[in-house]
């Protein structure tokens, strides 16, 4: 549950430094300080609800609004005035914006107007990019005859074309059905791997994000809430909203009883007392009563009977199940859960539904394990 | 289902039949009359209804047609021309630069010229453009001129100010309503993949605009070639178009068969140069991408 994934771009120069960004439409604060570096080569998402300002910070990288206040780099030049033609970005826009009168090739072709080569030479070009996403053969095709995952491939071809040195994506799969859109996902992360040029992706999907990127800046109201790569911010969310807003997380209140060394001692209903390591003790938000704990309803279990290493059991009864075919939830209320307060706080637990384990009925006793590990301390 | 669909149909038919028997009525029934006498022989005063084509000769025959044919298209093609010219930084305008709160309002105040009567309107040109018009009195009165510009009254220029202006309207809204159809986001990747402004507008713009274009074009080019107010008014009768020759055929002449015959050719010429037009466009976007 801590940093697995190597770090394939630690030493990699910045790409994008955006510093002290602000932007204001008349009175509304879209940017309040955005400071952030992109590093060269690197698939990075900026995942937030809708409104948070992340197209709005994809846009003024890509030229297409002005900063207020602040700088915008890339590859270490200030691109303070410089038009959206003039820098070395492409766009896949959230239409995908194809030309509706000019056919495939043509679209693709759109930005080699001033390139030096030949007509057969740039013609071999976007053949060859036709050819990357899956396209050959389909410059001829008038674009209004193309599905929404050819148009998206289209788009991508035409701004790849360039070799710019960022491409930028806004919410390019959201319009897309699942099972292409997971398909579009994998493609993506190769396609990235493959032409090397730094991806940034604009999503307010989380798992989109977790899936693709090597690292995710969570945005709420014009600022970055986090900013880490897809374990640290799944395992370690710096705050409840962030918590919340990538995936399912149980929150239960908490009594901070003492801090020693390396940890600090809580106390929470059901869980009795815990020692939660410093590196899981995050900030609680502004207008959080007291402090909370948070698990993933995947960090515990349900268990045949008995602790297990560091793992701890603790009681409940089975409030409510959901089966989804490769999963079940469970609501189990933990004993000695109603805490504090008298009042019981069912925690979710998710199973995966392996081959000879039974589905749990509703009202019968079960077995909690959970590890002291996965907790994440709010104060 | 089949039956549903007749069922849908016969409601479709129910639908468009007032309108339709109103068309019918008033378009096409007078259009075949006029074909029809358009065959039919002169006998002075009536009509003799006798099959001829000899109408047509004559008309094919007669210089002063073909000259006075020429003059309306030369008008028409340059009231066109101007009109459309004009329309569309109006049209762009309204488009990208007017906020969408006050578009309404700004179309509005395009149809304007609308509130008064044609005819009046065409009489202000008179008292513009005249030989002691605004323009000339006022030029005079500068001392920038002594006598009276002649170029801009009963003449083909003083013609096509007139129409220009008062075809202005109908140039607009076409083009206003293809621009506003225009994926914005489609702009922002012109410039996206390295085009400035400009070339923007001449690769995207432009080409997106055109079906907008041409029929802003046929909507002016096809009235002002039959227009007949103007050229009287305007023109001081000394420089006719085609309508004023069918209504001197008709009325002053009462030669009806002839003026049918001048009518359904001028029509057919209309039709004719219309297609070509289209078609023309067609060609012409499909080489230029």
């Amino acid at each position: 549950m801590t940093e697995t994934r190597f770090d394939r771009l630690a030493d990699a120069r910045p790409m994008i430094e955006c510093r002290e960004v602000q932007k204001h439409y008349g009175d509304y604060h879209a940017l309040r300080g955005i400071d952030l570096t992109i590093r060269a080569g690197e698939f990075f998402s900026l995942l937030g609800p809708s409104g948070c300002g992340k197209t709005t910070l994809l846009r003024t990288i890509a030229g297409f609004e002005d900063i207020s206040s602040g700088a915008v780099l890339i590859d270490g030049k200030d691109m303070e005035r410089v038009p959206a033609n003039r820098r070395p970005t492409n766009m896949v826009f959230q239409s995908y914006a194809i030309f509706p009168h000019l056919s495939v090739a043509e679209n693709v072709g759109f930005g080699l107007r001033r390139d030096p080569r030949s007509r057969v030479e740039k013609a071999a070009a976007v053949e060859e990019a036709l050819e990357m996403v899956g396209l050959k053969g389909y410059g001829t095709r008038a674009s209004h005859a193309l599905s929404g995952g050819q148009r998206q491939r289209v788009a991508l071809a035409r701004a790849l074309i360039l070799k710019p040195k960022v491409l930028l994506l806004d919410e390019p799969l959201s319009a897309l059905d699942r099972k292409m859109r997971e398909q579009m996902q994998v493609e993506l992360i190769k396609l990235q791997r493959q032409v090397g040029i730094t991806f940034v992706l604009v999503t307010h999907d989380q798992e989109e994000a977790l899936v693709m990127s090597d690292r995710i800046a969570v945005m709420f109201e014009g600022q970055i809430a986090q900013l880490d790569g897809p374990e640290a911010l799944y395992a370690r969310p710096t705050s409840r909203r962030v918590a919340n807003f990538i995936g399912v997380m149980n929150f239960l209140p908490a009594r901070v009883l003492g801090e020693t060394g390396g940890a600090v001692q809580i106390e929470a209903p059901g869980l009795g007392r815990v020692d939660i390591p410093m590196a899981n003790v995050s900030r609680a938000d502004p207008g959080d009563l007291g402090p909370t704990v948070g698990f993933r309803p995947e960090a515990v279990s349900l268990v045949a009977s008995g602790a297990q290493g560091a793992n701890r059991v603790t009681e409940g009864v089975v409030d409510e199940v959901v089966y989804y075919g490769d999963m079940t939830y469970y609501d189990v209320r933990l004993d000695g859960s109603a805490g504090f307060d008298g009042q019981a706080r069912p925690v979710r637990i998710a199973m995966r539904n392996v081959f000879g384990r039974e589905v749990q009925d509703v009202g019968t006793r079960a077995n909690v394990s959970w590890s002291p590990g996965s907790l994440v301390l709010f104060r | 289902m089949a039956s549903g669909n007749r069922s849908q149909t016969a409601q479709g038919l129910t639908l468009i039949a007032p309108p339709l028997g109103y068309a019918v009525l008033v378009l096409a029934a007078p259009l075949l009359t006029i074909l029809a006498y358009s065959f039919f022989k002169d006998g002075y005063l009536t009509v003799i209804r006798e099959f001829t084509l000899e109408n047509y000769r004559a008309v094919w025959a007669d210089p002063i047609f073909h000259r006075i044919m020429l003059r309306s298209l030369v008008v028409a093609a340059l009231v066109t021309l101007a009109t459309v010219v004009l329309a569309f930084p109006v049209a762009y305008f309204l488009s990208f630069a007017v906020s969408p709160q006050k578009k309404a309002m700004w179309l509005f105040l395009i149809t304007i010229p609308f509130w008064t009567s044609y005819l009046i309107r065409v009489f202000l040109w008179k008292v513009i453009l005249g030989y002691n018009g605004v323009i000339n009195s006022g030029l005079k009165t500068l001392g920038i001129i002594e006598q009276p510009l002649t170029f801009i009254l009963y003449n083909v220029n003083s013609m096509v100010i007139t129409l220009a202006h008062a075809y202005a309207p109908f140039a607009i809204l076409p083009i206003f309503i293809a621009l506003e159809k225009i994926d914005r986001s489609l702009l922002e990747a012109g410039r996206d993949l390295g085009e400035s402004r400009a070339m923007t507008f001449w690769r995207v713009t432009l080409p997106l605009a055109m079906p907008g274009v041409v029929a802003a074009a046929l909507i002016v080019f096809i009235p002002t070639i039959g227009d007949y107010v103007t050229p009287a008014l305007i023109g001081g009768g000394k420089i006719p178009m085609i309508a004023n020759m069918i209504q001197a055929q008709m009325l002053d002449l009462d030669n009806r068969p002839m003026g049918s015959a001048l009518a359904v050719t001028a029509m057919l010429i209309v039709a004719v140069i219309s297609l070509v037009f289209i078609a023309l466009n067609r060609r012409f976007l499909r080489v230029r991408q």
